[in-house]
């Protein structure tokens, strides 16, 4: 995409830097732990079909948390989900990506006050790298949401960093 | 059937198991005795004049001042009546007899009352938690149910 246009002077040499090759090789097959909590699964479904077609960005749904490479949280995480989720997040291979998808993943939502079964937050139980707000979000800010997961991939490092 | 009518022929067949009633509501109700549920709904079924055969809605109820309650709606898809069925316990004895063995709708219906209200449904098949994890403390749909502030190690407040 965009690393790669117009580098291709004299015919088939390519000249980049090991880091953005695997960064680019990362960022480009994001493959997505295929899982739904609640209505905002719905809309991340909407996202994987054809009208906005999630596997442009190399988003394909794995049904193991073994070869998945990103986490959709998608709808409201209850108490006794959590528990499943840090488990699956756990049996994730790193490098591993979470998206908080809408306002009960991100907060609690509408159940922040008297919902007693409601985690408020996924972010108490697994770190997130984006937030997705909205309720449900529209495939369209699921799509932005992952193309923010691409950037931050993008800036990423195999060099420690110092200081 | 009226709902007149069927109270009569509970009243006539139970006696002191029909507690009591209030027959002009909109929808009219019958309270009876928690710990015979089982008989009154089996003969509201198999009663030709009744058939009950349809129980449309099983409800857990905290009326405050320690008294829970179970609530049937029952519905006669022969004779296109309906009824609504009340049983109370306190508190203090929790106790309501089941009624799964008859519509086997309540029994999932049941686990719900037991798991959100504490009522100790007496004679049901699998008395588990139903939507709770089964190491859940108390009961939360009760008027004095108070939230939690961790369980397993996450927090539960916002």
């Amino acid at each position: 995409m965009g690393l790669l246009d117009q580098r291709f002077e004299n015919g088939n040499v390519f000249i980049t830097s090991l880091e953005n090759l695997l960064n680019w090789a990362r960022l480009s097959s994001l493959y997505q732990m295929q899982f739904g909590l609640a209505c905002c699964a719905i809309e991340m479904m909407a996202a994987s079909a054809s009208d906005f077609d999630i596997m442009r960005f190399g988003i394909i749904p794995r049904a193991t948390p073994r070869q998945a490479d990103v986490m959709f949280v998608a709808g409201t995480v209850t108490l006794k989900m959590a528990s499943r989720i840090k488990r699956l997040y756990d049996q994730m291979a790193e490098p591993r990506y979470v998206i908080s998808m809408g306002s009960c993943a991100n907060c609690g939502g509408p159940y922040w006050e008297h919902g007693y079964h409601v985690l408020k937050g996924v972010d108490r139980v697994i770190p997130v790298d984006v937030f997705v707000p909205g309720c449900p979000p529209r495939p369209e800010a699921l799509l932005e949401g992952i193309i923010k997961l691409q950037e931050k991939v993008r800036k990423e490092s195999v060099v420690k960093k110092s200081a | 059937m009226t709902a007149e009518e069927i109270y009569n022929n509970l009243k006539a067949k139970f006696g002191d198991a029909i507690v009591e009633a209030k027959l002009d509501a909109l929808q009219p109700w019958i309270v009876v005795d928690p710990n015979r549920t089982k008989e009154i709904a089996l003969f509201l079924r198999d009663e030709p004049a009744l058939q009950f055969d349809s129980m449309m809605c099983l409800s857990g109820v905290d009326y405050n001042g320690g008294k829970l309650g179970i609530v049937y709606h029952l519905f006669s898809m022969v004779h296109k009546h309906k009824i609504v069925l009340k049983a109370h316990c306190t508190k203090e004895n929790p106790h309501i007899q089941s009624v799964s063995s008859v519509w086997g709708t309540a029994n999932w219906h049941e686990r719900e009352v037991f798991d959100m209200y504490g009522v100790v449904i007496d004679e049901h098949p699998d008395l588990r938690r139903i939507l709770l994890p089964y190491d859940w403390e108390g009961h939360p749909l009760r008027k004095d149910y108070k939230v939690p502030e961790f369980y397993n190690g996450m927090k539960v407040p916002y």
